[in-house]
């Protein structure tokens, strides 16, 4: 007899607690399948020196971050001044630009305007190589090791918190890691 | 007239709002690139699939199933490129798999608990229906029957 009346109960207490996950879950991260696989491959012109070619291995043997930013995308001024920071703090941080779906002139001009932290951007003019990434929402931040794997995504604009207390102790500890 | 006026600005709206159309080779080509595009989701706006979305990101991932489709890829090709990407997020209709299981098995659970349910109930009432009368019950019944029947002769 109790059973009958705690049935309902129970059923209730459960679809509570999956609704109260539902809400705290934030649909736009999105878990990236890269993760923990090998950075998706391209040769794209540099944003500066478009005589000049980058490709993801040229980095191989390095820990290196791949900041994906445009001069349209609002939240990548919010961030920079971040990355800027950062980049002065920690000069031995490989950060490399991926100027995404975005104009050379308008690119250059904005890095002069607010300033380059990076040691060199690439121009992904028309987005195919960001695509290739899983890029859906600018900014987004990919940490790869020393063997060309991709180890963490971040989406979204980074800030100081995130910087020193996610991406800076992963770079130290792969930093560590065997090539 | 006003409300011609008003069909027609309506009308050149969705004109206005027409994507970019590509060329197929067979009508089977563009069949399958409505499926795809149906399928697969908008990471941008989530509840649009790509072949409804203006977002830039759902037209460029429509020129690369577009892409693909040309350069003889089957749709299973397709959607492991995408899922490879962007994750199972992206379509539409998620595979079954141990992180989909609740997802998948719910409804057909809920189904077979109501079923369970519904079949106990029907059980316990056609016992009680089944419920012998006692002895001085039948009498009393006897009795009801018998005076009505006499009554109406």
């Amino acid at each position: 007899m109790k059973l009958r009346f705690l049935l309902p109960l129970g059923a209730f207490v459960v679809m509570v607690i999956f609704l109260g996950i539902g809400l705290k879950l934030d649909p736009h991260e999105v878990p990236s399948p890269l993760i923990d696989k090998s950075a998706p491959s391209f040769t794209l012109a540099q944003l500066h020196e478009p005589q000049k070619t980058f490709s993801p291995t040229d980095m191989k043997g390095k820990v290196w971050l791949l900041n994906v930013w445009a001069s349209w995308c609002a939240s990548c001024r919010q961030e920079h001044v971040f990355f800027t920071e950062f980049a002065r703090a920690n000069p031995s941080v490989n950060l490399i630009g991926l100027n995404y779906k975005d104009e050379r002139e308008a690119g250059m001009q904005w890095l002069a305007r607010l300033g380059n932290p990076y040691l060199l951007s690439v121009s992904d003019t028309e987005g195919m190589a960001g695509l290739d990434w899983g890029v859906y929402g600018v900014p987004e931040t990919f940490v790869i090791d020393k063997k060309g794997i991709v180890r963490h995504k971040q989406t979204g604009p980074v800030d100081l918190t995130i910087l020193q207390t996610v991406i800076m102790p992963l770079i130290e500890k792969l930093n560590a890691e065997a090539q | 007239m006003k409300k011609l006026v008003l069909c027609l600005f309506f009308l050149s709206q969705s004109v206005h709002a027409e994507i970019e159309v590509y060329q197929f080779k067979t009508p089977d080509l563009e069949l399958r690139y409505q499926t795809l595009t149906e399928e697969l989701r908008c990471l941008v706006c989530q509840n649009q699939n790509i072949a409804d979305s203006h977002a830039e990101l759902a037209q460029d991932l429509r020129r690369k199933v577009y892409e693909k489709l040309n350069s003889g890829e089957t749709n299973d090709q397709i959607i492991d490129y995408m899922t490879e990407r962007y994750g199972d997020f992206v379509l539409y209709r998620p595979p079954f798999n141990v992180k989909t299981l609740i997802l998948w098995l719910t409804p057909a659970l809920t189904i077979l608990l109501g079923g369970v349910g519904f079949w106990s109930l029907l059980k316990r009432r056609e016992t009680n229906s089944d419920e012998q009368l006692s002895a001085s019950e039948r009498e009393k019944l006897d009795t009801l029957l018998h005076t009505k029947t006499s009554n109406k002769k």
